[in-house]
């Protein structure tokens, strides 16, 4: 069973980037699908009844969607390969994009909308970089030369990425991804798939629930203004 | 930079907007040649040069496939900028990227992998003939006006881009100098394609593709027989510039005789 791990910010389109995916591989492949969200979530609904594929979702709530990511992941793979699915999608609704939910033995696709902003990239570096490929949608919104400009962007981050641009909502260019997916391997052993990068997902005493602002009233990992500047790139 | 090849373009049929084929074998695109694309709005002109800027392979709306020179394009000729031989300016004349004019150049100049700093002054300059009031480096391309972004992104994709290929959707709009693009693509030898509503860009180029509900319905060559209306069309466009030009830059035109001279100066008939 292959595994896809599919994250990006909200709106990015990645559930229209895995919609094309699941059409292409539904009749060989027999895809199921996980969507990870933190209150709400109706895409498991929408793309059963489109697909009449076996979906599910789990509600992260008072977790980081990427912490329920990880701790359910070993779980969902069991529910697949019961199902005898030959490949299983996860789509990650992310948070604050500093993570990377992409594992080993898996194929890890990054979702940006092509009008995200030419600093996008970099705040979501940890996001592109451990992925295997960056989609860039909507690109039918912006003018050729600033799509153009955005791929130079992302490559500033991230200089060998693939980059796939598309118009999800149409499919348009997503044949590299397809292609990719193809050709990526199966799951040799799920009792060894691991993080492919360190995330930035200690606890701290704020995610323990102590409201009080000022790092002087909590302990763990803090920071001074000062020191501010001690940005994660993951790993 | 792409190849200094000639590029040869054939647009394979799709279908219409009730999935029906379209009524055509393939239209073949040589070098040098200018094309315009005519029809209602709503009708598929847009359409049809995305599907050759994005060298669809049966996976848009249209279902069209776009070969180069025969054959389906290379992934090379699809994914890499430095590579394609194509360059759009859609109608969008909005830009998200929040960089100075300057720092977007020299982004796109990385991308399409050409050309040296000196550039980006010629890239502007460039931009300045085609449009009123002047861009400079440090503006914010956020800022510019819709006139002014497309100026901009018509002098990047004759210099930056330095394609072979170029499509222009209604350039005539956003108020910009389109005689002055015009001339400016016959001095840089471009093979054009004008996606547009206005009767002078619609008569100067040799062929003329007519849409219709989401399908190709007719391809036209005038060869000469246009030749005379043309000639009108240039006057009256002439006359009709240098008006706009006087109201624009608060003229009162209580003149009939002067706007009568203009007209005959530019050798319109009464």
């Amino acid at each position: 069973m292959k595994l896809v791990i599919v994250a990006g910010p909200p709106s990015a389109g990645k559930t229209a980037v895995i919609r094309q995916i699941i059409k292409k591989f539904s009749k060989t492949d027999k895809p199921a699908y996980l969507k990870i969200d933190v209150v709400k979530a109706f895409e498991d609904e929408e793309l059963h009844e489109e697909f009449g594929i076996h979906t599910r979702k789990v509600y992260s709530g008072d977790l980081c969607p990427d912490h329920m990511g990880i701790m359910v992941l070993r779980d969902a793979i069991s529910w697949a390969e019961e199902l005898k699915a030959g490949m299983l999608i996860v789509e990650s609704a992310g948070l604050c994009l500093r993570c990377t939910p992409y594992t080993t033995q898996a194929f890890g696709i990054a979702v940006l909308p092509a009008v995200s902003g030419s600093n996008s990239p970099l705040k979501m570096a940890p996001l592109i970089a451990l992925a295997d490929a960056a989609v860039v949608t909507k690109t039918d919104l912006v003018s050729q030369a600033e799509k153009e400009v955005f791929r130079e962007c992302i490559r500033s981050v991230v200089p060998n990425i693939d980059i796939i641009e598309t118009n999800a909502v149409q499919g348009t260019g997503l044949r590299y991804l397809l292609q990719a997916i193809s050709k990526y391997p199966g799951i040799s052993d799920a009792e060894t798939i691991s993080l492919r990068g360190t995330p930035p997902l200690g606890v701290c005493t704020i995610c323990i629930g102590k409201k009080d602002i000022g790092w002087q009233h909590h302990f763990g990992v803090i920071r001074p203004l000062e020191e501010a500047d001690n940005i994660y790139r993951g790993d | 930079m792409y190849d200094e090849l000639a590029y040869e373009l054939t647009v394979l049929p799709g279908t219409n907007k009730d999935g029906e084929k379209e009524g055509f074998d393939r239209i073949i695109i040589r070098p040098g040649d200018t094309l315009s694309i005519v029809g209602a709005t709503g009708s598929g002109k847009s359409a049809f040069v995305n599907d050759i800027e994005v060298l669809a392979q049966n996976d848009t709306v249209t279902g069209r496939s776009i070969l180069i020179n025969g054959e389906e394009p290379s992934e090379d000729l699809v994914r890499d900028p430095a590579k394609k031989p194509i360059a759009l300016i859609t109608q969008n004349t909005r830009v998200i990227a929040d960089l100075t004019v300057a720092r977007f150049l020299a982004l796109h100049m990385q991308a399409r992998d050409t050309g040296a700093q000196s550039l980006i002054a010629r890239t502007i300059d460039l931009a300045n003939e085609f449009t009123g009031e002047k861009i400079a480096e440090s503006m914010r391309m956020t800022a510019l006006s819709g006139g002014q972004t497309r100026s901009i992104l018509i002098a990047d994709a004759i210099l930056i881009g330095q394609t072979p290929i170029l499509l222009l959707d209604e350039v005539e709009n956003a108020g910009i100098n389109k005689e002055r693009v015009v001339s400016c693509i016959r001095e840089y030898k471009k093979s054009v394609i004008f996606v547009t509503h206005d009767p002078y860009l619609a008569l100067i180029t040799d062929k003329r593709v007519i849409m219709k509900n989401g399908a190709v319905a007719g391809v036209l060559e005038p060869g000469d027989r246009e030749r005379a209306i043309l000639q009108t069309v240039t006057g009256m466009d002439a006359f009709l510039w240098e008006l706009r030009e006087k109201i624009r830059g608060g003229e009162l035109i209580s003149d009939p005789v002067e706007a009568q001279s203009t007209r005959k100066k530019a050798g319109v008939p009464a």
